[in-house]
């Protein structure tokens, strides 16, 4: 896709407006995988409105969001920097072949105890 | 009190703890809790995006089964909470996705977010009350310190759970204060535990995770509480010193049940 129409894509699918963002920085300030990430919440948004969406698509960051909304209720300006990481997380796992988490691997990420919940949520998360 | 209820994928596998003694405290308040026939698994985690649509629909039928039995629909897991408030908001407030799910299933009478989600945390504070809770309580916690741990599942986002204040809740230590037991406020207690994370990076998890005991533990608590078994597993898994329960597992041990 090109750089344009991946930008729409990405706007269409998170409802974001990424121009009502005064860059205070809140977001990425509060987010718990902060220090994981390549790019931050706030780079996220400023990315998109920018039409950077590859750089995005290929980075490992839109697997560490764990869609917590601090970002969303702290933000000042209810720019939703969740929605656009999930947007850009959908972009690129909807893509044949593109699924992050492949059930055969599963097995092996298991223990008896871990929940259900974790699994379906992963799956929901990182596969299409 | 007769509620509709909805147990999700976990409560029936690796958390029958938490809704064997959620329907036996249930019970012994008065309330009958009806299970919703056929139900399906919400799917874990509300999607996000605008056009997700078929991925919302077993949490739509979960709902139009509570507005046919015409009673609110109460959950224990936070996840399934989260997954089925959000999308009874949906339902009644985004024009574009109601529409789309409605037309899916073919719906005679479309479905626009009647039903009324309560957590069963909600239910106890707002159906029938922490002081009717507190007279209800034959061996009280007294001498406890618990912290309560909300996470980010029960609160956000705020204007749709409408659960608490998402920035300093109090529903879950004013429980706590009902059992009797002394509640710790601590720092941590509303951020993230790692949530599905657990899957692929443990270190990662453990890193928020222990935020949170850590906090709870300078707190001087004894032990920790959640309504959420990723949550309780995240935590747990953490291997801190302080037991990590079940907010019903408290509830069933006041009222004297066994
Ligand atoms: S918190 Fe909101 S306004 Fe501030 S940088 Fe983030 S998105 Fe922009
Ligand atoms: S939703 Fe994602 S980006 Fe926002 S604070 Fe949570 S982990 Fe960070």
């Amino acid at each position: 896709m090109e750089q344009k129409n991946l930008k729409e894509t990405v706007l269409r699918i998170s409802g974001v407006n990424p121009r009502k963002c005064m860059k205070c920085g809140k977001c990425s300030g509060t987010c718990p995988s902060y220090d994981e990430m390549e790019f931050h919440p706030h780079q996220f948004v400023y990315m998109v409105e920018n039409g950077e969406i590859e750089p995005l698509m290929a980075s490992k960051s839109i697997y560490r969001c764990l869609t917590c909304f601090a970002c969303v209720e702290r933000c000042p300006r209810q720019v939703e920097p969740a929605k656009l990481i999930e947007a850009v997380r959908l972009t690129v796992i909807r893509q044949q072949g593109q699924n992050h988490l492949k059930p055969d691997a599963i097995p092996a990420l298991l223990d008896e105890d871990m929940p259900q919940q974790a699994l379906v949520t992963a799956m929901r998360k990182y596969a299409k | 009190m007769v509620f509709s209820y909805y147990p999700g994928c976990t409560l029936r596998t690796k958390a029958k703890e938490l809704d064997r003694k959620a329907r036996l405290a249930a019970k012994e308040l008065g309330i009958e809790l009806c299970e919703v026939p056929e139900w399906q698994c919400c799917g874990g985690c509300y999607p996000v995006a605008k056009d997700e649509i078929a991925t919302k629909l077993s949490a739509v039928r979960t709902l139009m089964a509570a507005k046919e039995a015409d009673r609110p629909v109460v959950t224990v897991c936070s996840a399934c909470h989260n997954v089925l408030k959000r999308v009874n908001d949906d339902m009644k407030n985004d024009p574009v996705i109601s529409d789309r799910a409605n037309r899916y299933l073919q719906n005679e009478v479309p479905y626009q977010g009647e039903a009324e989600v309560l957590h069963f945390l909600e239910m106890l504070r707002d159906k029938v009350g922490f002081d009717r809770i507190a007279e209800k309580v034959t061996k009280p916690l007294t001498g406890r310190k618990i912290a309560a741990y909300y996470g980010c599942l029960l609160l956000r986002p705020g204007k749709v759970m409408a659960f608490d204040d998402p920035e300093n809740p109090t529903i879950i230590e004013d429980f706590i204060r009902a059992l009797g037991a002394e509640a710790v406020v601590y720092p941590y207690r509303n951020e993230c535990c790692g949530a599905y994370l657990a899957l692929e990076d443990r270190d990662s998890v453990k890193k928020k995770s222990s935020a949170v005991l850590n906090g709870a533990k300078a707190g001087g608590a004894d032990s920790v509480i959640t309504a959420c078994p990723l949550c309780l597993y995240n935590l747990q898994k953490c291997g801190g010193e302080i037991p990590v329960l079940y907010f019903t597992e408290l509830l069933f041990e006041a009222l004297g049940l066994e």
